[in-house]
């Protein structure tokens, strides 16, 4: 076989958005002129709701069931990693997809080397080259400073991962075949154990879908002025970020970062109060469409890629910004 | 016995320098070095000196740091000695360019195996120039070892390491064998700074020099595997409307309005 081999994700028993982003960009690469079809494959230990309709676009869709799969295998390295490779060399495609996710960003390049072939992580865009056939890549490098564009030369397959909140997902329901492929044997072989996963639920809407995002940085100077920042955000109905210096600080949970190395996030409307706009934080930001920016210092890097700016104190801009949001919503 | 730990760290343009300083040179694919600024030791890898120092500071431990790369700043190479590792091993100038993730891999399994055994084999997350968070990866691949990423903690108990790993929401306790290879992120803590004895007792020590012969390592592994077609700085399109008013909290309600008016909010 050849074509496209996306390693999708499953969440809430289901095939995620992120996974749909991935179909969109595999999507791009057939059209563009990879042949032999799209497939997905999912991992888990229970992925009895899974269904083809959940992967538009997709001619199979394989699932890899197992209980050493757990949390969809993002703990164990060695298991997802070994079930990946076995089934990349069952079907041999030309092209592997993963997400620069918990799962992908380990399995994507760990499957990589598995197989002795070079990785692209964390790419914002993927093309075919006229006249090879083959793929290039664009990937954020220096911290979203530069851009590279790499070329994957030879014949080996070409296995890139995808920043999340960059494709738009594709659309539609699926009508593929669903199979399962037994990795039993292969897994038995890991040697890392997952003990067990603590989830830090998030109490409203989640980073990752909300349309708006209210975020914080250092220049907020502590804890408490995230309560007012929760505050606005319930108000309108959307999450509290923070950029890392506001995480390491400790005044909220790591799980708050946006960026490069935190999540990455869509929203319409992204307010971000004390946050200078360090390249590594707007790494997360490529999905946003309108960035809002509250800072002191009108050099603040934030305000090149900001649609609408107040200098100012945060503590004299924001109350009043709050104010007049709740009477506005009535 | 003294657990044998090697922390993986690369040498890097500070990732700080402001982004009007930051250039590339289109006609060869290569980033300028911003005039004056020093490079530095790449954050993540000195949270993986960090949690090597705390293992040392529980127990028994030796901690070798091992470093690939061009034109190391001695000043910036020897902090991890000056924090209270133990010995500094270099691999400088091997070729002329940056080395890609695949060569550096070599380059470092031969090091690794040239000075080790290891217990622990500890790297950064990523390395922010190049931001590809693999190397790693691929070295455990290439040692054929375990890899668990994204520590921000290590408990070594006997044969057996327990270490949590931060997921983007919440975190999961994950075991592995030793020898492991273990990458360490931010959420682990600070790493500590230098003192005084420490920078004293660093500017001592001579670090190891090794080389492709040494390594018995040829050019041929150091072959790039993935092409660099372009390297550029994108342009950013935004132009900022400036929100004023008599005063700040003026200003802040006349963004909620314009925010509305524009269905935003
Ligand atoms: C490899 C790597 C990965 C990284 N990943 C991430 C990531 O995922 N996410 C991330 O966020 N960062 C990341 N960083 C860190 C990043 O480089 C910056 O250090 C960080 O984003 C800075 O956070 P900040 O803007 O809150 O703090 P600062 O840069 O200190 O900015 C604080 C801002 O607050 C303003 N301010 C101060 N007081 C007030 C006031 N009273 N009112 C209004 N404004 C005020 C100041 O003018 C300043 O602009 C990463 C770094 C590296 C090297
Ligand atoms: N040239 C190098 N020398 C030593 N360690 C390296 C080198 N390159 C990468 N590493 C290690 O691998 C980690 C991830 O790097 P990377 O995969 O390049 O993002 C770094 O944080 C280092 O610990």
């Amino acid at each position: 076989m050849a074509g496209i081999l996306v390693f999708g994700e499953v969440q809430y028993g289901a095939i995620s958005a992120v996974s749909g982003e991935l179909l969109a960009a595999a999507g791009k690469l057939a059209d563009e002129g990879v042949d032999g079809g799209i497939s997905i494959a999912v991992m888990g230990d229970d992925l009895s709701g899974v269904t083809a309709a959940q992967a538009p676009g997709t001619d199979h869709v394989i699932t890899i069931s197992h209980p050493s799969l757990k949390d969809g295998g993002t703990g164990g390295y060695d298991a997802p990693l070994l079930a990946a490779a076995a089934l990349a060399e069952s079907i041999s495609p030309d092209v592997i997809l993963f997400a620069k996710s918990d799962f992908g960003a380990v399995v994507g390049p760990g499957l990589a080397f598995k197989l002795g072939v070079p990785v692209a992580q964390d790419c914002i865009d993927v093309a075919v080259e006229s006249g090879t056939g083959r793929v290039t890549v664009t990937r954020p490098v220096f911290g979203g400073n530069a851009l590279a564009v790499y070329g994957f030369d030879g014949d080996n397959v070409q296995i890139t991962t995808i920043r999340p909140g960059v494709f738009d997902p594709i659309e539609g329901e699926g009508s593929g075949l669903i199979e399962e492929f037994d990795a039993s044997g292969v897994v038995s072989g890991a040697r890392t154990t997952l003990v067990e996963t603590v989830v830090q639920e998030s109490e409203g809407v989640r980073l990752e879908d909300a349309d708006v995002i209210i975020s914080g940085g250092r220049g907020v100077g502590g804890p408490e002025p995230f309560e007012l920042l929760q505050e606005l955000a319930d108000i309108l109905g959307g999450a509290v970020g923070a950029s890392r210096a506001a995480c390491d600080a400790g005044w909220v949970d790591h799980s708050y970062q946006i960026g490069l190395t935190g999540k990455s996030v869509k929203p319409t409307v992204y307010l971000s109060i004390g946050i200078s706009g360090a390249s590594q934080h707007m790494a997360g930001l490529s999905g946003a469409r309108n960035i809002v920016a509250i800072n002191k210092d009108g050099d603040a890097n934030i305000f090149k890629s900001a649609r609408f700016g107040v200098i100012g104190d945060w503590a004299k801009v924001l109350p009043s910004f709050t104010a007049t949001v709740r009477d506005l919503a009535g | 016995m003294a657990l044998r730990i090697a922390v993986c760290v690369k040498q890097v343009p500070d990732p700080e320098t402001p982004a009007s300083a930051f250039k590339v040179d289109e006609s060869v694919n290569r980033v300028v070095p911003a005039p004056g600024v020093p490079p530095v030791v790449n954050g993540f890898d000195l949270h993986a000196v960090e949690a090597a120092l705390r293992i040392k500071d529980a127990g028994d431990a030796e901690v070798i740091v091992l470093a690939v790369g061009n034109d190391f700043v001695m000043d910036v190479m020897k902090k991890p000695l000056s924090m209270g590792a133990d010995a500094l091993v270099l691999a400088e100038d091997l070729v002329l360019d940056d080395l890609d993730a695949v060569s550096t891999v070599n380059v470092l399994a031969a090091m690794i195996e040239k000075s080790g055994p290891f217990d622990l084999i500890l790297g950064g997350r990523q390395a922010s120039d190049w931001d590809q968070a693999h190397v790693p990866l691929g070295l455990a691949e290439k040692l054929g070892l375990p890899c668990v990423t994204l520590a921000r903690n290590i408990d070594p108990g006997d044969g057996v390491v327990r270490v949590e790993r931060a997921l983007t929401d919440g975190y999961q306790v994950v075991e592995a064998p030793v020898p492991v290879v273990i990458t360490v992120s931010n959420e682990l803590g600070e790493a500590r700074y230098p003192t005084l004895r420490g920078i004293m007792a660093a500017s001592r020590k001579q670090p190891e020099r090794l080389t492709l012969d040494d390594l018995g390592l040829n050019a041929e592994a150091l072959k790039p595997a993935l092409t660099l077609r372009r390297l550029f700085i994108p342009e950013s399109e935004s132009q900022v409307e400036l929100i004023e008013g008599e005063d700040e909290a003026d200003a802040g309600r006349k963004l909620a309005l314009r925010l509305r008016e524009l269905n935003l909010i």
